[in-house]
């Protein structure tokens, strides 16, 4: 290998947290700024290192929530006895720095020449990429028509609310499914998503739709194989299931 | 334990191979299934990653790490090549 010039390995980076929004009790989101960041694009994940001081260390990854071309931010998810994300939701203050190594991943990604028509199907945290394609598709002027199936238990549950009602106006359907709960007067959807409500919500597969699916494995599984039950180009159904390496 | 899939170790792979791998094809040892490594079952346990084949649960691979070395067996893969 002597004497070759070698292209600069994905490794660790030091990012400083440089604001944060409360989405949710449970959902925070850190904007980073990571110096010699390549840019990324929308779907791809980043890795987060915590080093305790007696060396042990904890790796998880994380969607990134932001288009291509936007400030890195990503969106964490509390699991009660998780490892990472307690930290990141409720200690980490804004100014700290944290370990990161991304951005990562190449195959649950969107950009305009992926086109349409799309299809975007989110278990929890699992909207967290799809919103990066979101931004990604209005930022990039792309007309792709786009439908949102958006699980969650309650209403309060809901990430980024605001934001994806406000595509309603450019070409997005955005449907919401609240299986655990429903404030008085809801007229979305109850149900848990499974092959009946896909086929009512899902674009025809006639159309060759492309789909993202994200949320935690069984979601992901259901939902797949109903989407290429319905005819979906398995090649056209990206999963990608959530959790941390290790644990939460 | 419900897997995760190939997405869940892009960063890990990435640092040992130096690119992108999720989008590589990967051909199962066993029963021949082949599409992109973002799409094989990932088992995180403490002693290392273990990569399973999504139709037939054949052992694909496993990534161990001791001391910050990361060690790759592809063991049950027939191929993995670029998309």
């Amino acid at each position: 290998m002597a004497g070759t010039a070698v292209q600069r390995r994905l490794t660790w980076t030091v990012a400083t947290v440089t604001g944060d929004v409360r989405e949710t009790p449970s959902v925070r989101t850190l904007q980073l700024d990571v110096p010699g960041w390549a840019g990324h694009r929308a779907g791809q994940h980043l890795d987060v290192r915590l080093t305790a001081e007696d060396g042990y260390s904890a790796e998880r990854s994380y969607s990134i929530a932001t288009a291509g071309g936007e400030p890195v931010a990503i969106t964490v998810e509390r699991l009660d006895d998780g490892e990472v994300s307690p930290f990141l939701t409720d200690d980490l203050q804004v100014g700290e720095e944290i370990e990161i190594r991304g951005p990562v991943g190449g195959y649950f990604v969107w950009e305009k020449s992926s086109g349409g028509p799309l299809l975007l199907i989110a278990g929890g945290s699992g909207i967290v990429p799809l919103r990066a394609i979101l931004r990604e598709r209005a930022r990039s002027g792309s007309d792709a028509p786009v439908r949102v199936l958006y699980s969650a238990r309650t209403l309060p549950d809901v990430i980024y609310r605001t934001e994806l009602d406000g595509y309603a106006a450019d070409g997005v359907e955005i449907n919401y499914t609240l299986t655990r709960h429903q404030p008085p007067g809801w007229t979305g959807f109850t149900r848990r998503v499974d092959a009946a409500l896909l086929g009512e919500i899902a674009w025809p597969a006639d159309g060759n739709p492309l789909a993202f699916v994200c949320g935690p494995t069984s979601f992901v599984e259901t939902a797949s194989q109903a989407l290429v039950a319905l005819g979906y180009t398995p090649g056209r159904v990206k999963t990608e299931r959530f959790g941390g390496i290790g644990g939460a | 334990m419900e897997p995760l899939d190939g997405n869940a170790v892009a960063g890990e792979l990435a640092e040992v191979f130096g690119t992108e791998m999720t989008t590589f094809t990967a051909i199962c040892g066993s029963c021949g299934q082949t599409g992109p490594l973002a799409e094989v079952s990932v088992y995180p346990a403490q002693m290392g990653i273990v990569i399973r084949c999504q139709s037939c649960t054949a052992l694909l691979a496993v990534i161990t790490r001791i001391r910050d070395i990361s060690c790759v067996d592809l063991m049950g893969l027939a191929a993995l090549e670029p998309a």
